[in-house]
């Protein structure tokens, strides 16, 4: 079973979310994604000072296997980005929720977060697919 | 189709992430792929290939019928117990499948085939033996498992009866003995040293509890991907198929051009195409820049595509991306790979990068 922390928020395509008290959102992907790519060994994240729309595509991550983008759930600013990443992508398997967190946005609007999924209904989306 | 093989509970113990491999369910990694790939470069895994075609050739034709149907020439099997790897051409020289042959007696050929390409095999076993007293059996029912790695031999060795034991305890590379029900073979699919044991299925689970407790790993078809593409073995279906020649596959050496008077199905195609020089050649690249060299990515030279990457993946041991790649002849030391749009440097090298554990690039 994947861990699903009940404090998060989702998105359909396995990136999850955390609001933190100084109104920025930090992005990461799911232990479920992690989990169905396997060992990572690269990460290509966004540039900081970039603005992505809601849906973008924000970067790549890349296992053994393969190639995977992910995407900005968010609207607003890229402000931070996870330099550990570029030597360590396996900590995105290691502490998805965690060290392994992607980048840091500054949002337009928190509305946005506040429609993704919740921690029940994510969970309900990996079980029909699995 | 759904097939499973008689480790299936012992990989669902060993939480396996199971997948579909060509109808078979078989395990992808059993947590993490690296950490498997690590383990046989250093210590010792074993990997289920039950799903491979096994197919005994009985009866005094053979010889004659093998010597027709590969490219490579049984006839160098000097005595029962030597094996050799070879690929099966069609008429235009395309490659059908690579398979391993183990010669056993004067009327007894073991062949190990693809899973994949197990139909499409068996039908063109039995339309080239037309007329030689020869019989093909295949065999589902046996079990196969491959330990691989530095401590391969000290670990099988030590959960082996005392009789096994001491039947594989002087083979050399590419030997095989029989011993009782079971089949040892010195050979693999890793570039290290190891073993390929065929034997009843109603012996698989206790020879796999055993082989764990002896500290060997479950190993899954990741890491086997990894270790052979380092280990520059091809695999059919991706490096080379019925659109491609061994000359053009980097398997030109294990074509069997002497004696001359030997005819085997495809031999005329490949001597025209050596006659008209061959235009491409496989090569290895390893990445210079950060990224993963995918299948069916470009490369190019001078802002020309030159060819096309037929495997590519991250390497645990060069810990960079590595690839095997079908390109024109005329590619010298360095390359460009087109990676989703943007050019990354590549080194062009011999498509073998490690061996017995070293890396050799």
């Amino acid at each position: 079973m994947s861990n699903v922390p009940s404090e998060l928020r989702y998105s359909d395509t396995h990136e999850w979310a955390r609001l933190e008290d100084d109104g920025t959102i930090v992005i990461g992907i799911t232990d479920h994604a992690q989990h169905l790519l396997g060992d990572l060994v690269f990460v290509e994240l966004p540039d900081e000072g970039i603005e992505l729309k809601g849906g973008d595509e924000a970067g790549v991550v890349e296992s053994v296997k393969a190639a995977s983008d992910f995407y900005s759930p968010i609207t607003g600013e890229v402000v931070e980005v996870n330099e550990e990443l570029q030597d360590s992508p396996a900590l995105v398997n290691t502490d998805p929720y965690g060290d392994g967190w992607l980048f840091r946005i500054q949002p337009e609007d928190t509305s946005e977060f506040d429609a993704l999924l919740d921690a029940d209904a994510y969970n309900e989306q990996i079980s029909e697919e699995e | 189709m759904h097939n499973r093989t008689p480790f299936y509970q012992q990989h669902l113990d060993a939480h396996a992430l199971m997948v579909d491999f060509f109808g078979w369910q078989m395990p992808l990694h059993y947590g993490s792929q690296i950490a498997e790939h690590n383990k046989v470069r250093q210590d010792a895994g074993m990997f289920d290939v039950s799903h491979m075609t096994v197919v005994d050739l009985l009866g005094a034709g053979g010889r004659e019928f093998l010597r027709y149907l590969l490219a490579n020439d049984v006839d160098r099997l000097s005595h029962p117990g030597k094996a050799i790897y070879s690929c099966m051409l069609d008429d235009q020289g395309g490659v059908l499948d690579d398979l391993i042959v183990y010669y056993r007696a004067p009327d007894n050929y073991r062949l190990i085939l693809n899973s994949a390409t197990r139909a499409k095999d068996l039908a063109w076993l039995e339309k080239n033996a037309n007329g030689l007293p020869v019989f093909i059996q295949t065999r589902p029912e046996l079990a196969m498992l491959a330990v691989q790695g530095p401590h391969a031999k000290e670990k099988l060795l030590s959960v082996l009866t005392p009789a096994q034991a001491d039947a594989i305890s002087t083979l050399q590379p590419f030997e095989a003995v029989d011993i009782a029900n079971w089949f040892i073979a010195r050979t693999g699919y890793t570039g290290e040293d190891g073993f390929e044991c065929v034997f009843p299925a109603e012996e698989a689970e206790t020879f796999w509890k055993k082989l764990l407790a002896a500290g060997v790993a479950p190993c899954g078809l990741g890491a086997r991907d990894t270790l052979r593409l380092e280990a520059g073995m091809m695999l059919y279906g991706q490096d080379m198929d019925e659109t491609t020649t061994p000359l053009e596959s980097g398997l030109a050496w294990t074509v069997a051009w002497e004696p001359s008077s030997r005819e085997f199905i495809g031999r005329a195609a490949l001597e025209a195409q050596k006659e008209s020089g061959v235009k491409r050649k496989m090569v290895g690249l390893i990445l210079e820049d950060k990224g993963v060299i995918r299948p069916g990515y470009t490369v190019i030279v001078d802002g020309l595509n030159k060819g096309a990457v037929t495997s590519g993946t991250f390497s645990p041991t060069l810990e960079k991306s590595i690839a095997l790649a079908r390109v024109n002849a005329d590619v010298g030391k360095s390359c460009q790979i087109d990676i989703r749009g943007k050019l990354k440097a590549a080194q062009v090298v011999a498509p073998r990068f490690v061996k017995h554990g070293k890396i050799i690039v």
